[in-house]
């Protein structure tokens, strides 16, 4: 009962803040979380709410490829947004695309948080040479686009597996080389703050009572500079989103055997000569869409969380 | 201005070597370049001896001493997957490559500035809210997908410019130009706007708000009170302020531009170097690989370089020595 009641305490603080209340007050905003929420709800439901099943190869007929949209003369509502050339339903592809798009840019999120948080917070705890370190590296890969550090490594891995092998890896080798050419943004900000926060005399009464550094940095700093991490991890999200879709583009991201969206976009390039936009166009408005909503969120998570605005 | 000059010399020297380290180490540990270049009724005597050839069986620091060498003179190695001294690949393909980014950056600053400008002069006005809801859009619509939007639009539908390809190109001595003819620059109106987009409204939202940050300074509000114009306020005063950090950015941009080129030119079947990275990462072909990097890092080494110096010309207050200023 004890828990329920704390549970309620929070809820209630949570709806009595000024970030819900600004939150309330963007309509912007609340529309963009709406558009957010269902797309990674849709996402994540794909195999019960999609109306066919993609994946299997049974399922497909030829006879249905180029389908034009429901809304087309010679279209069908069996097929609402259309099928590409293989008799796939450009919606189901959609979803399933989208799924796999957001779970590697999930993924990828966690590394660099992961990553970045623990160097950043080592780095501007205990500091000196190895800070210095840290930093270096950081200075020196942030002034090379993530894009070509996500391509190099792609590459890399490419050359060094084995033909089979990279087709079954590419989702683990994107969400690696994402993850690793991301990590840089949280680190600086974590260091930052922690540089703040471990003069302050909480810090400072942990230290004396005689608590282990790690427990000092994970258990107590931590929580107070995690505020900003929020902020840079959903503006993240919304550019993995577009770096994986950008490798999958190019076609050194997620094979065509599992497409995510930026694989539908770079198939159906090849059709927007014939006259079949659909098979590119669609896939495209969705990912500008579940960008554009991310982005907007975390625009207003930022204005939200710094203080210097309010 | 010397002391600093050398100072960032020598930080570009290091990250020069860092950069040559990781190529190098891609070079020479990913995939077997022995392997790559014998057919297979090569004997093992002969491969050792062809390795011996090589150099391979040197220390790792004579090898990459050997390796960095060669870099400086321009020797890059020879692709495994055409065949053909990969410098001679690179000087093909650079033209297009710079050509396109040159163009691009040109036209994100001549209409992102104006845009920023006027959007920070008047961000109630109509025109303003649409110039941020078109950069809005520039910043959430990938790169590619304008790409292709513009070819359905521009080249399938209306069919007014070619989808892809530099048109006709006029070999100026060992540069090949498409800006000299009529096909070439039709050419590469498509791919310029694509590349430039997202800088455009990179510079549009810069611009603005440093426009609103130094419309608000005392220096302003004391340029109105002597009965100033508008337009010698808001062009002489404000705007010049608002070029130093608009210079850095864009310098430091210039260089992204360059790798961003690796997806235009996909798109739009560009012959630069970013097409050809992009084949070498299909096909492994790591002496391209390393080769783009080394040469990556270059421009942008430079550019930061540049960057630097011209912040010195155009910032009066960072020429100042820094013992006359604290003695102050």
């Amino acid at each position: 009962m004890k828990s329920v009641a704390r549970f309620q305490d929070t809820l209630h603080r949570f709806f009595d803040s000024d970030i819900w209340y600004s939150f309330k007050k963007s309509k912007v905003t609340i529309s963009a979380a709406c558009v957010t929420v269902i797309m990674i709800l849709s996402a994540f439901t794909a195999p019960w709410i999609a109306p066919h099943n993609t994946f299997d190869p049974a399922t497909l007929d030829l006879m249905d490829a180029f389908t034009p949209p429901a809304w087309y003369e010679d279209g069908t509502s069996k097929f609402l947004l259309g099928t590409d050339d293989q008799g796939r339903d450009i919606f189901s592809t959609i979803l399933y695309g989208s799924r796999i798009s957001l779970f590697v840019a999930f993924a990828a999120m966690l590394l660099a948080m992961l990553l970045g948080v623990s160097l950043g917070l080592v780095s501007g705890y205990i500091g000196g040479a190895l800070d210095a370190f840290i930093m270096r590296i950081a200075d020196v890969q942030i002034s090379f686009p993530a894009i070509l550090i996500v391509l190099l490594i792609s590459g890399v891995a490419r050359s060094v597996l084995p033909n089979v092998r990279h087709e079954e890896m590419a989702v683990w080798v994107l969400i690696f080389a994402i993850g690793i050419s991301n990590w840089v943004h949280f680190a600086r900000t974590v260091r930052g703050s922690t540089m703040v926060e471990k003069n302050k005399e909480y810090v400072q009464s942990a230290r004396v009572i005689g608590r282990r550094r790690a427990t000092i940095m994970f258990r107590h700093i931590l929580p107070n500079v995690m505020g900003p991490v929020l902020v840079i991890g959903t503006i993240g999200l919304a550019v993995a989103v577009l770096t994986e879709a950008t490798i999958s583009f190019l076609g050194v991201g997620v094979p065509p055997t599992e497409p995510s969206l930026g694989t539908l976009i770079r198939i159906g390039q090849s059709f927007l000569f014939a006259g079949e936009w659909w098979i590119v166009i669609f896939p495209g408005v969705a990912l500008a869409i579940l960008v554009l909503a991310v982005n907007l969120l975390g625009d207003w998570m930022r204005d939200a969380l710094n203080p210097k605005l309010r | 201005m010397p002391a600093l000059i050398i100072r960032r010399i020598i930080q570009s020297v290091i990250v020069m070597l860092t950069v040559a380290v990781v190529a190098f180490t891609l070079f020479r540990y990913v995939g077997d370049p022995v392997s790559q270049m014998v057919g297979q009724e090569t004997t093992i005597a002969e491969r050792e001896q062809l390795r011996e050839d090589l150099g391979l069986n040197d220390p790792i620091i004579v090898q990459f001493a050997r390796f960095a060498l060669n870099t400086v003179q321009g020797k890059f190695g020879i692709s495994f997957r055409l065949g053909r001294p990969v410098n001679e690949l690179f000087a093909e393909r650079l033209p297009a490559t710079l050509e396109l980014s040159l163009v691009a950056a040109l036209f994100s600053l001549v209409v992102g500035i104006p845009m920023g400008v006027y959007t920070g002069l008047y961000p109630d006005r109509v025109l303003s809210k649409v110039f941020q809801t078109i950069s809005l859009i520039g910043i959430s619509l990938p790169t590619f997908l304008i790409g292709i939007l513009l070819i359905l639009f521009f080249g399938v539908l209306l069919s007014w410019l070619p989808t892809f390809g530099r048109g006709d190109v006029i070999q100026l001595g060992w540069w090949s130009t498409g800006l000299l003819t009529a096909s070439g620059l039709k050419a590469i109106v498509m791919p310029a706007f694509t590349l430039g987009m997202f800088q455009l409204t990179l510079i549009m939202r810069l611009v603005r708000s440093e426009m609103m940050e130094v419309l608000r300074t005392d220096y302003i509000k004391f340029a109105r009170a002597r009965g100033l114009t508008n337009r010698a306020v808001n062009f002489g005063h404000a705007l010049k302020n608002t070029l130093v950090p608009v210079i850095t950015i864009t310098g430091l941009q210039l260089g992204s531009i360059i790798a961003f080129a690796i997806i235009t030119e996909t798109v739009f079947q560009w012959p630069g170097m970013g097409l050809l990275f992009l084949q070498s990462i299909q096909f492994a072909d790591v002496p391209v690989m390393s080769t783009y990097l080394i040469l990556i890092a270059f421009f942008f080494v430079v550019i930061n370089l540049i960057v630097d110096i011209l912040y010195h010309v155009v910032d009066p207050r960072l020429r100042f020595d820094k013992s006359v200023v604290s003695s102050h």
